[in-house]
C-alpha cells in the first residue's frame, strides 16, 4: 500500500510546485537524486561531469514541470531528462574527436557466450563493503560498451523495472532484456577471477574451459 | 512426464531472463532439469546471480561528497532569481 500513497504524495507536491510553491520541488526530487546522478555517470563515467549534468537535469525538470502530464512516473520522466542531458553533453564533448555515439552503439552485435565456466563460491557478505571489490565492480561496469553500461546501471544498480527502463531509453522491452543479458554475462566474465584472484581468501582461482 | 532436453547454448541465451523470472513455466522446468546435470551451466547461472547481487548491493557509484548541498543550493539560487 506504500506505493499509491507515495504517488499521491508526489502528485500533491507537483500540484504545489505548479501552483506557485516552488520550494516543494526539493522534496519532490530528493528521493531520486541518486538515480539522477547514477544515470548521468553511466553515460559520462566521470563524477564531475555527472554532477554537472545531474544539476542541469534537475533545474530543467523544475522549469519544465508544468509540461509533465503524469503519463509516466515522475521518476521515469526525471531520469529521462538526465539521460538526454548526459547524451547531449557526451555528443558535444566528442564532436572534436570525429567519433559518433551511434557508431559506438552498434559495436557489439551478435550473441555473447560465456568465456569461462569456473564455479563461483557464494560471495561472503563481509566482502560487500570491501573497497577493492567496489573498484573491481566499477571497472567491470566501465569496461562495458555504453549501451550495456546504461542498462546495467538502470536495471541492476538502480533497480528500475523493465518497463521503466524501456521508457527511459526509448527502446522496446525485448531490447532491454537482450542487452541486460549480454551485460550480465560480460560482467561475470570480467569479474570471474575475483578482484584479488579469488572470491574468498585461501583459495586460488582456477580457470575452467568447457572445451 | 519427462521434460524435453535443452542445449547449453539455449540455456546461456536465457540465463538473465531466468534470473528475472521472465520466462514461461515450461522453459523454467526444462532449464532446472538441465542445471541439475550440467555443472558448466550451473556455474554460469551462479556467477551471473552473484554479479546481479554484487552490482545491486551497496553504492558502487557513490555520489561525490557535498553533492546534495551543491544541488539544492543551485536550485535555491534559481528559485530566488
Amino acid at each position: 500500500m506504500a506505493q499509491p500513497q507515495l504517488e499521491s504524495n508526489e502528485a500533491d507536491l507537483i500540484r504545489r510546485v505548479c501552483g506557485g510553491e516552488p520550494q516543494a520541488f526539493e522534496e519532490l526530487v530528493r528521493p531520486y537524486e541518486r538515480l539522477v546522478y547514477a544515470t548521468a555517470i553511466s553515460i559520462l563515467r566521470n563524477p564531475a561531469d555527472a554532477e554537472e549534468v545531474a544539476q542541469e537535469a534537475v533545474l530543467k525538470a523544475f522549469s519544465k514541470l508544468s509540461s509533465f502530464r503524469g503519463e509516466s512516473k515522475f521518476s521515469t520522466w526525471l531520469v529521462q531528462i538526465a539521460y538526454n542531458e548526459a547524451r547531449m553533453k557526451l555528443r558535444k564533448d566528442r564532436q572534436h574527436l570525429y567519433e559518433s555515439l551511434d557508431s559506438e552503439q552498434q559495436d557489439q552485435d551478435g550473441e555473447y557466450w560465456p568465456k569461462d565456466f569456473a564455479d563461483w563460491r557464494p560471495i561472503p557478505s563481509e566482502l560487500l563493503e570491501n573497497k577493492e571489490l567496489h573498484e573491481a565492480l566499477q571497472n567491470g561496469i566501465n569496461s562495458l560498451g555504453p549501451m550495456y553500461r546504461e542498462i546495467v546501471i538502470l536495471r541492476d544498480v538502480q533497480k528500475l523495472s523493465l518497463k521503466d527502463t524501456a521508457a527511459v531509453l526509448g527502446i522496446p522491452e525485448g531490447s532491454v532484456k537482450t542487452r541486460l543479458h549480454r551485460a550480465r554475462l560480460q560482467l561475470r566474465d570480467f569479474l570471474a577471477p575475483g578482484f584479488d584472484g579469488s572470491w574468498s581468501s585461501g583459495h586460488s582461482y582456477r580457470k575452467v574451459r568447457a572445451w | 512426464m519427462s521434460t524435453i532436453e535443452i542445449s547449453c547454448v539455449e540455456i546461456w541465451r536465457e540465463i538473465s531472463n531466468y534470473l528475472d523470472g521472465e520466462i514461461s513455466l515450461e522453459l523454467r522446468t526444462r532449464m532446472q532439469a538441465h542445471f541439475e546435470v550440467c555443472e558448466h551451466c550451473t556455474a554460469v547461472l551462479d556467477g551471473t546471480r552473484n554479479v546481479v547481487q554484487l552490482v545491486g548491493d551497496g553504492s558502487i557509484f557513490p555520489m561525490p561528497e557535498g553533492f546534495s548541498e551543491r544541488l539544492y543550493k543551485k536550485l535555491h539560487d534559481r528559485l530566488s532569481s
